[in-house]
């Protein structure tokens, strides 16, 4: 049985969850990471995707954007410009967040971010199957 | 002398005042705990994301290749005045202890021969800088309509800010704001934000960095100055609602010295009334 970790999820305006988990699967930018107890000291800045919290009472979802994901080996921590659980994730929500990317896809130079920006969005949306 | 129905018309108007200003209060009160609470929800972002940056930026600031965010453009000609205020007046020296650390910036600025760029969040700022500092506006950003300041009010300015700096319009920007200390103390407070500096000694160096240090600290640079201005934001809204609860405190206490004043006056006269009919009947009588 493997030992628990401190996961906490915090947004700007609020703290979503700070609990102990078992595993934490990551969206990391160079692709996902699950961070488990005694996992080495590593910070990743996030891609949209969906972040999981294996805990003791089952697993728990959370939309994320953009941020970073700060791992030591008694936690993880996550600082996500926009978290938001599975569950309350809707399609205004992805659209809101569709219209964002492709905003800053327009006002950026550097094609090949905006374009791996709104094709993670879309990845997104359709693992959520909204 | 006012005579009796004046004082009584003074009285009755002054009360009114003072209904307005304790309901005023009281509002100001229920929103101080909402900002308040606001500004706590705020606070675990604010202080990693700080921590992290610091960290990344003592690894990565003495490095040629330091992101210009962090680094500077390697020159301090150009100040940008980020002069965050309320929107509403009413609130006590609220605004003007704002205005008036932003003004006396801006004119050593001046007078040591740099150039001054003003940026204005919040309609009473502009009001109160334009006669001496108009000339150096360049933007205004309006919260009026914003009934809650979001993160996205932040990221919005955060990127005006950006933008005008990619641009080449600035080297140094710094933010002015009230911090919150309690309901009758709100400290005035400039913060440079561009280049960046962060407090504290940070995470330490013990990381893996997941893609390289530079492009973590090149994606987190904008999401830091982001979380520096929401928190200024929040650190205004609850001094903003502390002022106003405290001024609003101050004219209901007057409010009811007023009255106080004006009742004994006008018993005083009515009094004085009562005593000259009286003695005009009395000598009246005697005279029969």
């Amino acid at each position: 049985m493997a030992g628990t970790l401190q996961f906490d999820l915090v947004s700007p305006e609020r703290r979503l969850a700070s609990v102990s988990a078992t595993e934490v699967q990551i969206p990391g930018a160079d692709g996902d990471l699950t961070a488990m107890e005694g996992h080495a000291p590593t910070i990743t800045t996030l891609r949209p995707g969906i972040l999981k919290a294996v805990g003791s009472d089952g697993t728990k979802s959370y939309v994320v954007t953009g941020g970073f994901a700060e791992i030591s080996a008694s936690g993880v921590s996550v600082l996500a410009e926009r978290a938001v659980p599975v569950e309350e994730a809707n399609a205004a929500l992805f659209d809101a967040l569709m219209a964002d990317a492709r905003d800053a896809a327009a006002a950026t130079e550097d094609k090949d971010i905006a374009d791996k920006l709104v094709a993670d969005m879309a990845a997104l949306r359709a693992a959520t199957g909204l | 002398m006012p005579s009796l129905k004046d004082l009584k018309n003074k009285i009755a108007s002054v009360k009114n005042t003072r209904k307005i200003t304790k309901a005023m209060q009281m509002v100001s009160a229920a929103k101080l705990r909402r900002a308040q609470d606001a500004a706590e929800a705020a606070r675990p972002y604010a202080e990693r994301m700080n921590a992290v940056m610091a960290g990344l930026a003592a690894a990565a600031g003495s490095s040629a290749s330091a992101p210009r965010l962090l680094a500077g453009t390697g020159s301090d000609k150009v100040h940008l005045l980020v002069v965050m205020t309320a929107e509403r007046g009413l609130c006590g020296g609220f605004n003007s202890t704002i205005a008036r650390l932003a003004r006396l910036q801006a004119q050593e600025l001046l007078a040591a021969g740099k150039t001054v760029k003003i940026l204005t969040v919040g309609k009473k700022g502009r009001e109160a800088l334009k006669r001496d500092l108009g000339q150096y506006f360049v933007g205004h950003v309006d919260l009026s309509d914003v009934k809650r300041v979001g993160y996205v009010n932040a990221q919005a300015i955060a990127r005006d800010i950006i933008g005008r700096f990619d641009a080449g319009e600035f080297d140094v920007a710094t933010l002015f704001f009230n911090r919150f200390q309690s309901v009758i103390s709100q400290i005035p407070t400039a913060q440079q934000v561009i280049p960046a500096k962060f407090d504290g000694a940070g995470v330490g160096a013990l990381y893996d960095y997941e893609p390289s240090e530079e492009a973590i600290l090149a994606d987190l640079l904008p999401r830091g100055l982001a979380t520096q201005v929401f928190t200024a934001l929040l650190e205004n809204g609850a001094s903003e609602q502390g002022a106003r609860m405290s001024a609003m405190d101050n004219a209901t206490r007057n409010a009811g010295e007023m009255i106080t004043k004006y009742t004994t006056i006008y018993n005083r006269s009515r009094q004085a009334a009562i005593t000259k009919e009286l003695i005009e009947i009395i000598s009246g009588a005697e005279a029969l």
